[in-house]
């Protein structure tokens, strides 16, 4: 399978910078594509010379360009984050679990709640549910940042209430010339008036955001089994073979990193697990 | 007593060896080989291609590498064993294949300490990765493969061959390997494999099956093939058909090493007991001797943990990645942007032997212990796997029962 134990060379065909440390780069094929991936899945993203990165598919799926939205956190986040268009990058997969579980909520509610850069792996499922009107009863969109300069894609979310999401968003602090709501993006699920037996549930953010988030849902009524995490942890390989990812029972690369909370409660819940 | 239905688990999972002793459904074709008949059958796997990869004595310790004569084999030394204890010692007899597992393990052949995975060169058109100064599998014959590790073997093979039987460069090497596997007929005092279920005698996989008899008259082998190519490899020896005297010998000698296992283990419910005691006080205990040095991973024939390094030249227009063994012990093996997720030694060590024993069965089907003893036996302090697990399964009596959830309900667990 391409793409699957050596990169193949994409070019970098956009690059926007979100915030002061992140950047979304669009990818275009450079030769034979890896395969096509499902929202939530990711690549493993290779900066030639300086090493090679987990990072999530941030951009819609369906189309044959790759986009990511990256956090310059370590020297090659760094890296891929400075990558200007023409640059070549090399990328295998695509890696790991999707949001798919979303597929059975039909007709439903969608609520996604991202904290931060936990946007990015949202963004795609969220993408294309907008691409299918009348798919899902209500789309709610929740997300939280620590400052109104540390928001993704905040160009768009107009766009996102004009094809019919409801969307909230929070600063964790803001000054005066913030006009939108304070707080944790917690606060944000009591103004949803969510009906917790048709709602699913996709969180990602900070471990401790998603616990407290996928906790509050449970207090409100949502079955933890409605309830879809994005985990992270160390990977090399993407291919469930080096076992940096291992979160008890599960390998995050193969078994994640989109995990039920039913599942992942209990192991998130023992510390250094 | 037959080979094909004494071990379940990992076995079938062995590929080129292909899957037991019988020639014919039910019935086994069992040989014997004088000793002297070991350097006829080093003779035909040197003939047939095969490098013969075996133990022998190098410094103060049986290791595994290349036998140039059958004579190299460690004829009359065994091994003492003990946590944190490994001496040659002068046996009574001439066997060749009367000492347990040594510091090495077939690992370091199939799965190497250090390996290229590719080079890449950047270019105008891209980057152009291939795999690099990767070459063909030599074939290897290991000589002396002990049930345990036989099974050590299929267990690697469930990981690294992966789900997919991809394509990879453990699985060209592992499909030109020559398994001859001796029974174990003396276990050691850190041996537990009969609580594992690996040995003393052999499951399916292997190619060749040899049992030692040295009590009787005469100095011989019963030999048997369990594949077209140890068939192949066996006509080629100077065997007679085993009298039924002598395969009774042998099977005896096999089945008594059974109840002379120096360690054992409680096996049934393990792994749900392992995930219930997440909080155990045992971990501190445990944590309060161990150097987290990471000796019992490398010793190791099942884990393979490996992280990669990316390198370039000076140019700075070729680049290289390299995988290395590496160890859950390694503070650098959880980090995640800030610090390592696991910087406690409290936590690597329950991550180690959680895996191990635990949830390897979640993720890979079987457990990744053979009952072995190499981690015992290399360990500097002297840990001992056996007695942790023991100490585990009081305490977590103690608390009410194997599975008793001291933090609520858990999941993903087995057993």
């Amino acid at each position: 399978m391409t793409g699957f134990r050596y990169p193949v060379s994409y070019r970098v065909s956009s690059r926007q910078e979100e915030t002061h440390d992140t950047v979304t780069i669009t990818l275009e094929p450079a030769g034979e594509p890896i395969a096509a991936f499902r929202p939530g899945q990711f690549t493993m993203l290779y900066s030639f010379g300086v090493g090679e990165i987990p990072i999530s598919v941030s951009g819609p799926p369906g189309v044959p360009t790759l986009t990511h939205t990256i956090r310059a956190v370590g020297a090659v986040s760094a890296a891929l984050c400075a990558a200007q268009p023409g640059q070549v990058i090399g990328v295998r997969g695509p890696f790991g679990t999707s949001w798919d579980h979303a597929e059975a909520a039909a007709n439903r509610d969608l609520l996604l709640v991202a904290g931060g850069i936990g946007l990015a792996p949202l963004r795609p499922a969220l993408l294309e549910a907008l691409a299918q009107p009348g798919r899902y009863r209500r789309i709610i969109m929740l997300a939280g940042a620590r400052s109104a300069a540390e928001l993704v894609f905040a160009a768009e979310y107009g766009r996102w209430r004009e094809r019919g999401a409801e969307v909230a968003i929070t600063v964790d602090k803001a000054d005066a010339s913030w006009p939108g709501q304070v707080g944790v993006v917690t606060q944000l699920i009591g103004r949803a008036h969510l009906d917790p037996a048709r709602t699913t549930a996709l969180i990602c953010g900070p471990e401790v955001m998603m616990r407290i988030t996928a906790r509050t849902l449970t207090a409100a009524g949502l079955p933890p089994a409605s309830i879809w995490i994005s985990l992270e942890r160390n990977m090399q390989c993407g291919t469930a073979e080096c076992g940096h990812c291992q979160l008890g029972p599960l390998l995050l690369c193969r078994d994640g990193p989109v995990v039920n909370f039913g599942l992942a409660e209990p192991l998130l819940t023992v510390r250094e697990l | 007593m037959t080979v094909l239905t004494g071990n379940g688990g990992a076995a079938g999972n062995g590929g080129a060896a292909g899957n037991g002793g019988a020639g014919v459904a039910g019935q086994r074709r069992r040989f014997e080989l004088p000793a002297a008949g070991l350097e006829d059958l080093h003779r035909a796997l040197v003939s047939a291609g095969y490098q013969v990869i075996g133990p022998r004595v190098t410094g103060d310790a049986i290791t595994l590498g290349e036998l140039t004569s059958a004579s190299e084999l460690p004829f009359g030394w065994g091994v003492s064993l003990s946590p944190g204890g490994y001496r040659l010692r002068k046996r009574d007899d001439a066997a060749a294949f009367g000492h347990s597992a040594g510091p090495g393990s077939w690992k370091q052949f199939l799965h190497p300490p250090r390996e290229q995975l590719w080079s890449a060169t950047r270019g105008t058109d891209g980057l152009a990765v291939g795999p690099g100064a990767v070459q063909e599998p030599r074939k290897l014959a290991f000589l002396g493969v002990r049930p345990c590790d036989l099974r050590a073997i299929q267990v690697l093979d469930r990981v690294l061959r992966g789900a997919a039987g991809r394509d990879c460069a453990y699985s060209r090497r592992r499909a030109a390997v020559f398994i001859i596997v001796v029974n174990c007929t003396e276990p050691g005092e850190t041996c537990f494999c009969a609580s594992m279920a690996t040995g003393p005698e052999s499951g399916p996989g292997y190619d060749l099956l040899m049992t030692e008899l040295t009590a009787g008259p005469d100095h011989s082998f019963v030999i048997e093939a369990g594949s077209p190519g140890g068939q192949e490899i066996l006509t080629r020896l100077p065997v007679r058909p085993a009298d039924p005297g002598v395969t009774e010998r042998a099977d005896t000698a096999v089945a008594g090493a059974a109840d002379r296992m120096g360690r054992s283990m409680q096996t049934d419910g393990l792994p749900g007991m392992l995930a219930a005691s997440r909080h155990a006080q045992r971990w501190e205990d445990v944590a309060s001797r161990c150097l987290t040095c990471g000796n019992c991973t490398m010793a190791c024939p099942t884990c393979f943990c490996t992280t990669v390094e990316d390198v370039t030249d000076l140019s700075g227009e070729h680049a290289e990645r390299w995988q290395n063994w590496s160890s859950c012990f390694e503070l650098d093996f959880s980090y995640l942007h800030g610090g390592p997720v696991r910087s406690s030694g409290v936590s690597r060590y329950r991550q180690w032997l959680t895996h191990k024993l635990g949830t390897w069965h979640d993720q890979f089907g079987s457990s990744g212990c053979v009952g072995c003893g190499r981690c015992i036996v290399w360990c500097p302090v002297g840990i001992d796997l056996t007695e942790e697990v023991a100490a585990l399964w009081a305490e977590r009596n103690a608390a009410g029962g194997p599975t008793a959830g001291s933090e609520g309900p858990e999941r993903g667990e087995r057993g």
